[in-house]
C-alpha cells in the first residue's frame, strides 16, 4: 500500500486498522445481448445498438479492518453489484479490488479459497440464494465441515448453536426453505453467513425481512460480534435509521457513482450532495399519521441512458448549466467527508 | 355480490400444517374486516402468520396445510362456497397477491414483457399492441426508468427492488377489489417507496380498491393504513384505527414492537429488543403465548387470554394491558 493510500485516511476512522478492502476504480457494465432479429437488423446496416446497463461506475472506496459502512442508495443504483465484486463473487468490468492489500484477481489457490471464506455475503433475496433442496441443517453445516472449522461428530450441535444464535429454532432444522417465513429464510443467511467465521461480512439488506423486535436482536448480534471477532462490515440498506444506528461511515450512491460519503454523524447532520440532502428529508417516521405520499418527481433516470454530466442534475434543485456537461469529482470538503457536487467549487 | 358488504371479512381463521413433527398452527384465530377504499396493516413477529393469512385468503394454502376452521366472506360471500374455477376466476380478476417474494409472481426464464403481455391478455380482451402499451404504463407507474428497454428483460437483470416493482405492476394491472401486498416495499428507498404508496393511495381512492398491507415497518403503517391488526403466533393479538394503535399501544407485544424501532434507539447503543425468543408453534406455552417474553405476565395469563374490546373498536388479547399509559396519552 502506498504511504499517499495512508495519508488520506478519513479522520473519523483513524482508530480503525488497515484496509481490508481497497476498490480502485471499479466498474461494472451489464449488456443485454442482442437477440436474433435485432443481430439480423445490425448485420443489415440498422441502427440497432446494445443496450448497456453502467450499474457500477468508476468507484474508488476503502473500508477498514474494523470499520461499519453503511452503503444507502436508490433502488437499482448499483449496490448489489457493488457488493458482490466487493465480496469478490463478481469480477469488475474494469478497476481493481484489493482485500488486505492484494488484488483478489490474481490470487491463486488456497489463498484465494481463504480470501472467498473470510469473506461472506448475506444476500437480499434468501429464497434465491438458499437452495430448495437442502434441508436448513446442510445449508447451515455444509461449508464449515468441508472446510474443517469443525468435525462432524461436533456438527449438529455447531449447527444448532449457529441456528440459536440468528434467533432460529433449531427444532426446524430438518425443514426445507420453503417451510419457513420470509423473515425466518432471511435468518437461515446469516446463520449460514456466521457459520464459516467470517472476517469480512457483506450485508445486503441482511435485516430488511424482519419485524423491527427481531431485526433489534440481529442488529445487536452484528454489533456484539464486531466487538468480540473485530468483524469488519460492508451495509447495504435503504433504512436510514438502521444505517444510522450502525455504521461509522456512510456512502452514498446515485446511479452508479459514489457522490458522498463521511462519518456517520456528518452525513446525518451537514449532508453536503444535493441528492443527500433530498434522502434525508424523505424518511419516514413513524410519528407521521395517515398522510398523502407523493409520487417521484421528474423522471427517474435510467443506467441504460444516464444523464450527462452529473448523473443527478435532472432532479437537482441547483443545478447549473456546468452541471449537464461535467462529471463532479468526488473531492474533500472536510476531514473524511467527501461529496461529488460542482456547488462546493463555489466560495 | 353484496353492496353494503366489507370487501373482506375474516372470522376466527384457523390455517395449520399437519407436518410429520407435529401440527403447526400458523393461523389460530384471527379475524378481520377491511372495507372498500380502506387500507388494512398487518404487522407482527416474523412467522407470526402474516404471509400464511394472505395465502389462506387467496387459496393457495398447500398440503400438508390446510384451512382447519373459520370464514371468509369475500363481498359478503363466502370463499369456500365456491368452486376451483370460481376461485380461479376472482384470483385473477378480483383478488390480486403481491408476494413476498417477487420470484413466486415472475417466471425467471420468460422476458417481462411476455410475462406482462399475458397478464393483461388472460384478462382483457385487447390487442398485443394495446397489452404491450399497457404493461409498459404499469412499469413506469412503479418508478422503472426506462420502461420500453426494460420491458425485454429477464427478471435475473433486475435489482432486488425492481423485481419487487414489477411484481406490484402486474397486480396492479387489473384494479381488483382487494389487493393483499406481502412486505411489497421491504427493498425499497424512501424515494420508491413513496412513489408505490402514492400509486396504491391512488387506487384505493379511484377504485375503491381495498388493500391489505402486510409489513412490519411501522412508519408505512403509521401513514398508510387506516386500521391496523397485530399478530403473534398466529393469532391477531391487538386492533383498531392505526393512530390510536400506535399512540397507545394495549397489548405488551405491540408495546415491545413499537419500542424497537431503530430511529427511538440511541445511535451505537443496544437495541431495545423483546427479550426471549419466538416460542416454536409446535409447543406454544399453555395459555397467552406472549407469557414467557411478558414484562406484565401475571399467573392468571396461564389461562388462555380472551380479546375484549378495551374501548370502542380497540380489541386486545390480553388481561394486564397497559390501560394507565393509554388514558394518559
Ligand atoms: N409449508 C409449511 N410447512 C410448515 N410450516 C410452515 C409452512 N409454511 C409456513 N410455515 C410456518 O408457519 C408460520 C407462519 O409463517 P408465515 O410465512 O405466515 O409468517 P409471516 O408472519 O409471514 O413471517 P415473515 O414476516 O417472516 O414473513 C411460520 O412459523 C412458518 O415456519
Ligand atoms: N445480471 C445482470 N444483468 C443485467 N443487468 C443487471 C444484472 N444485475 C444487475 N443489473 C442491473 O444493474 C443495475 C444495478 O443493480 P443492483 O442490483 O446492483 O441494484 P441495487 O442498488 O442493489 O438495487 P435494489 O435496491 O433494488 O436492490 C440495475 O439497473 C440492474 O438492472
Ligand atoms: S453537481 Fe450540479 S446537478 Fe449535481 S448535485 Fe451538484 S448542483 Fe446538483
Ligand atoms: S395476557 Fe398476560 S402474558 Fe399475555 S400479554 Fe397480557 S399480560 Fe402479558
Ligand atoms: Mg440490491
Ligand atoms: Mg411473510
Amino acid at each position: 500500500m502506498s504511504e499517499a493510500m495512508t495519508a488520506a485516511r478519513p479522520a473519523a476512522t483513524a482508530g480503525a486498522g488497515a484496509p481490508i478492502i481497497e476498490l480502485r476504480g471499479v466498474s461494472k457494465r451489464f449488456s443485454r445481448s442482442l437477440d436474433f432479429a435485432a443481430k439480423l437488423a445490425r448485420r443489415l446496416g440498422a441502427p440497432v445498438r446494445e443496450d448497456v446497463v453502467h450499474a457500477v461506475d468508476g468507484v474508488d472506496l476503502t473500508i477498514h479492518k474494523g470499520e461499519v459502512v453503511g452503503l444507502v442508495g436508490e433502488s437499482g443504483c448499483g449496490k448489489s453489484t457493488l457488493g458482490r465484486m466487493v465480496a469478490g463473487i463478481m469480477p469488475p468490468s474494469a478497476g481493481t479490488v484489493l482485500r488486505n492489500g492484494q488484488d483478489i484477481t490474481t490470487l491463486g489457490g488456497a489463498e484465494a479459497r481463504l480470501g472467498k471464506l473470510r469473506t461472506q455475503m448475506i444476500f437480499q433475496d434468501p429464497y434465491a440464494s438458499l437452495n430448495p433442496r437442502m434441508k436448513v441443517t446442510e445449508i447451515v453445516g455444509e461449508a464449515p465441515l468441508v472446510h474443517g472449522l469443525v468435525r462432524r461428530a461436533g456438527l449438529d450441535a455447531y449447527v444448532d448453536a449457529q441456528l440459536r444464535r440468528a434467533g432460529l429454532d433449531p427444532a426446524f432444522k430438518r425443514r426445507y426453505p420453503h417451510q419457513f417465513s420470509g423473515g425466518q429464510r432471511q435468518r437461515i443467511g446469516i446463520a449460514r453467513a456466521l457459520a464459516v467465521q467470517p472476517d469480512f461480512l457483506v450485508c445486503d439488506e441482511a435485516v430488511a425481512a424482519l419485524d423491527v423486535s427481531i431485526q433489534a436482536q440481529i442488529l445487536n448480534l452484528f454489533m456484539q460480534l464486531r466487538r468480540e471477532l473485530d468483524l469488519t462490515y460492508l451495509f447495504i440498506s435503504h433504512d436510514l435509521g438502521v444505517v444510522e444506528h450502525l455504521s461509522d461511515r456512510v456512502v452514498i450512491m446515485y446511479l452508479g457513482r459514489v457522490v458522498e460519503e463521511a462519518p456517520v454523524a456528518e452525513i446525518f447532520q451537514r449532508a453536503n450532495h444535493p441528492y443527500t440532502q433530498a434522502l434525508l428529508a424523505e424518511v419516514p417516521r413513524i410519528d407521521a399519521r395517515k398522510r398523502a405520499f407523493a409520487g417521484v418527481k421528474g423522471e427517474i433516470p435510467s443506467p441504460i441512458n444516464p444523464p450527462s454530466g452529473c448523473h443527478f442534475h435532472p432532479r437537482c434543485p441547483f443545478a447549473m448549466e456546468r452541471c449537464r456537461v461535467e462529471r463532479p469529482a468526488l473531492r474533500e470538503i472536510a476531514p473524511g467527508h467527501r461529496s461529488a457536487c460542482h456547488l462546493n467549487d463555489r466560495v | 355480490m353484496n353492496d353494503t358488504a366489507p370487501t373482506l371479512e375474516v372470522r376466527e381463521l384457523r390455517t395449520h400444517f399437519f407436518t410429520r413433527a407435529g401440527v403447526v398452527k400458523a393461523v389460530d384465530d384471527v379475524s378481520f374486516t377491511v372495507r372498500r377504499g380502506k387500507v388494512l396493516g398487518l404487522v407482527g413477529e416474523s412467522g407470526s402468520g402474516k404471509t400464511v393469512t394472505g395465502f389462506s385468503i387467496i387459496g393457495l394454502v398447500d398440503p400438508p396445510g390446510r384451512i382447519a376452521g373459520g370464514q371468509i366472506l369475500f363481498q359478503g360471500k363466502d370463499l369456500a362456497s365456491l368452486s376451483e374455477a370460481e376461485m380461479r376466476h376472482l384470483r385473477g380478476n378480483r383478488i390480486a397477491m403481491i408476494f413476498q417474494d417477487p420470484m413466486m409472481t415472475l417466471n425467471p426464464v420468460l422476458r417481462i414483457d411476455t410475462q406482462m403481455i399475458e397478464t393483461v391478455q388472460a384478462h382483457a380482451k385487447v390487442s398485443r399492441e394495446e397489452a404491450r402499451q399497457r404493461a409498459r404504463d404499469a412499469l413506469g407507474q412503479v418508478g422503472i426508468p426506462s420502461p420500453d428497454e426494460r420491458l425485454k428483460s429477464y427478471p435475473h437483470q433486475f435489482s432486488g427492488g425492481m423485481r419487487q416493482r414489477v411484481a406490484i405492476a402486474i397486480a396492479l394491472l387489473h384494479k381488483p377489489d382487494l389487493i393483499i401486498a406481502d412486505e411489497p416495499t421491504t427493498a425499497l428507498d424512501v424515494t420508491i417507496q413513496g412513489q408505490i404508496l402514492a400509486e396504491a393511495q391512488k387506487l384505493c381512492a379511484e377504485t375503491g380498491t381495498a388493500l391489505i398491507w402486510i409489513t412490519h415497518d411501522l412508519s408505512v403503517v403509521a401513514g398508510l393504513a387506516d386500521d391496523i391488526a397485530v399478530m403473534y403466533a398466529g393469532k391477531v393479538v391487538e386492533s383498531g384505527p392505526v393512530s390510536q394503535v400506535l399512540d397507545a399501544p394495549l397489548h405488551p407485544y405491540t408495546v415491545g414492537l413499537i419500542g424497537s424501532v431503530p430511529s427511538r434507539n440511541r445511535r451505537g447503543e443496544p437495541l431495545r429488543q423483546i427479550p426471549g425468543m419466538t416460542p416454536s408453534l409446535l409447543n406454544l406455552p399453555e395459555g397467552c403465548a406472549f407469557r414467557s417474553r411478558c414484562p406484565r405476565a401475571e399467573p392468571n395469563c396461564a389461562v388462555p387470554p380472551p380479546m375484549p374490546e378495551y374501548r370502542p373498536g380497540r380489541f386486545a388479547r390480553c388481561i394486564h394491558p397497559h390501560l394507565e399509559e393509554a388514558v394518559a396519552a
